[in-house]
């Protein structure tokens, strides 16, 4: 399959997507920011039928509407309840508007489907380049703020005890977040991009027990589901979110099995 | 929140009690101390703010919470690519994993271990930085008998042999008899030194 050149930068693009969402995405789950992650993507919806709407890139629609959602977010009431009703009550809100800036513009509705459910074929050569970049920007920060970041994402009230600047640290995280689901959801699409983002990272969680093994597998499984989706896409020719979707979820409850057997032996 | 009659010194090597009923400031003047929460008028002076280890009330540790006891202990490790500091790093957390009873207990995860066992990770990571202060926030709260005294003879250890500064936020009657020197005891907002020997069990009735 590698002779097709759309194939060949699928399978590029989606490595890069995979690496950075499995290593986000062990810090999504330790953070508790599953629910925020989903919210992300369908304001990354809005943000690219926006991007369409004015005429610019989706990509760019995307980064732009999340970036500043995420950052809003950060400020957003610490208090964790309200914070989850503020966040759902936005959700809402960003994809009656992301509906609304598709039916402004005169883009055919087969440019929603890619958005929202993701595709392999749409993608350039110059989007892959896009994509790398972003992504080797997200995986530089995580190497710079690896350390607080652990601290603070497995132990918020140990950090804070310590003197971290938490507040700082969680910026810095939500910038990336809001990037990672930006760059997920071109292959994905937005509505299943929180699946690689939590999925793996919840995974790796009942398998294994330090930091660094935590986002080896969260990676692993995540690269594991992406190349497996594209290659059972390409030859059956059904949708690559499902098999990417189908395989996070068994791998999920394997785990959960695997570590409930585990307590009982 | 305000404090009156707010005097007191806390020398090098004392074991002190903050006793008093909830809502009282007692966590308040700990983050006053750790310099966490600003004070209008007075004067707080902190000779080792560096360096205070701070093991708080609650954590949100469930019983899926991934790390093992060795590597919570060493998210409090500051980041390193020297092979050197890593080694030295690595004989620390051997040390503070042998000095808190936890060695034979590392691999376990910590969503998984006892409420004894967690107390002691939580004082093993705030150990790490070599404090001169320690501040326990009701660390013995909600722990058997004899698992709390485990935990306090562990901390009356590092007290005497390493002469280190205890702080000891409790409602344990007991516990602030058989361990602490010195007890301060808040009421709305007043502070008063108490002697060990007249602190009595209705000091810790009203709220507590």
């Amino acid at each position: 399959m590698f002779e097709y050149e759309f194939m060949r930068e699928a399978f590029i693009a989606s490595t890069f997507i995979a690496i950075t969402a499995g290593l986000v995405g062990v810090f999504v789950v330790s953070r508790n920011m599953s629910f925020l992650s989903h919210t992300l993507s369908e304001i990354g919806f809005a943000g690219a039928s926006f991007g369409i709407l004015v005429g610019i890139s989706p990509l760019a629609g995307m980064i732009i509407f999340t970036l500043i959602s995420s950052v809003a977010v950060g400020s957003l009431s610490s208090e964790s309840s309200r914070r989850e009703a503020s966040i759902s009550a936005i959700s809402s809100l960003f994809i009656g508007l992301g509906i609304l800036f598709l039916s402004l513009s005169s883009e055919s509705s087969s440019y929603a489907t890619n958005i929202l459910f993701g595709s392999i074929v749409g993608i350039s050569s110059k989007e892959v380049n896009q994509l790398m970049i972003l992504a080797l920007f997200v995986i530089f920060v995580f190497i710079i703020f690896y350390k607080p970041l652990s601290f603070d994402s497995f132990d918020h009230i140990g950090a804070r005890a310590a003197g971290l600047k938490t507040r700082l640290l969680s910026v810095a995280f939500l910038v990336t977040l809001a990037l990672s689901v930006s760059i997920g959801a071109q292959i994905v699409g937005s509505l299943l991009v929180f699946v690689l983002l939590t999925l793996p990272g919840a995974t790796a969680k009942y398998l294994v027990h330090s930091v660094p093994k935590l986002i080896m597998v969260s990676v692993g499984l995540s690269l594991a589901g992406v190349w497996l989706g594209l290659y059972l896409a390409f030859v059956t020719n059904w949708p690559v979110t499902f098999f990417i979707s189908a395989f996070e979820v068994i791998a999920y409850f394997l785990g959960l099995s695997y570590k409930n057997w585990k307590l009982n032996h | 929140m305000v404090f009156q009659n707010l005097n007191f010194q806390i020398n090098d090597g004392d074991f002190i009690s903050l006793i008093g009923p909830n809502g009282s400031g007692k966590t308040t003047l700990v983050k006053m101390i750790m310099g966490l929460e600003k004070k209008s008028s007075g004067d707080l002076t902190v000779d080792h703010k560096q360096t205070i280890g701070y093991v708080p009330q609650f954590r949100n540790i469930d019983i899926d919470y991934p790390l093992n006891i060795e590597q919570f202990v060493r998210l409090n490790l500051k980041f390193t690519l020297s092979p050197k500091r890593r080694q030295s790093d690595n004989q620390l957390i051997e040390r503070i994993l042998e000095k808190t009873g936890l060695t034979a207990l590392k691999n376990r995860p910590l969503g998984l271990a006892s409420g004894g066992e967690k107390q002691k990770a939580y004082l093993a990571q705030a150990l790490l930085n070599d404090p001169k202060v320690l501040i326990l926030d009701e660390s013995t709260a909600s722990l058997d008998v004899e698992v709390k005294m485990q935990l306090m003879d562990l901390v009356a250890e590092l007290n005497q042999n390493e002469n280190l500064t205890v702080i000891f936020i409790t409602h344990d009657y007991e516990l602030t008899k058989k361990y602490t020197h010195r007890a301060l005891f808040f009421r709305d907002h007043e502070l008063q030194e108490v002697d060990v020997k007249d602190v009595s069990e209705d000091m810790f009735e009203m709220g507590g």
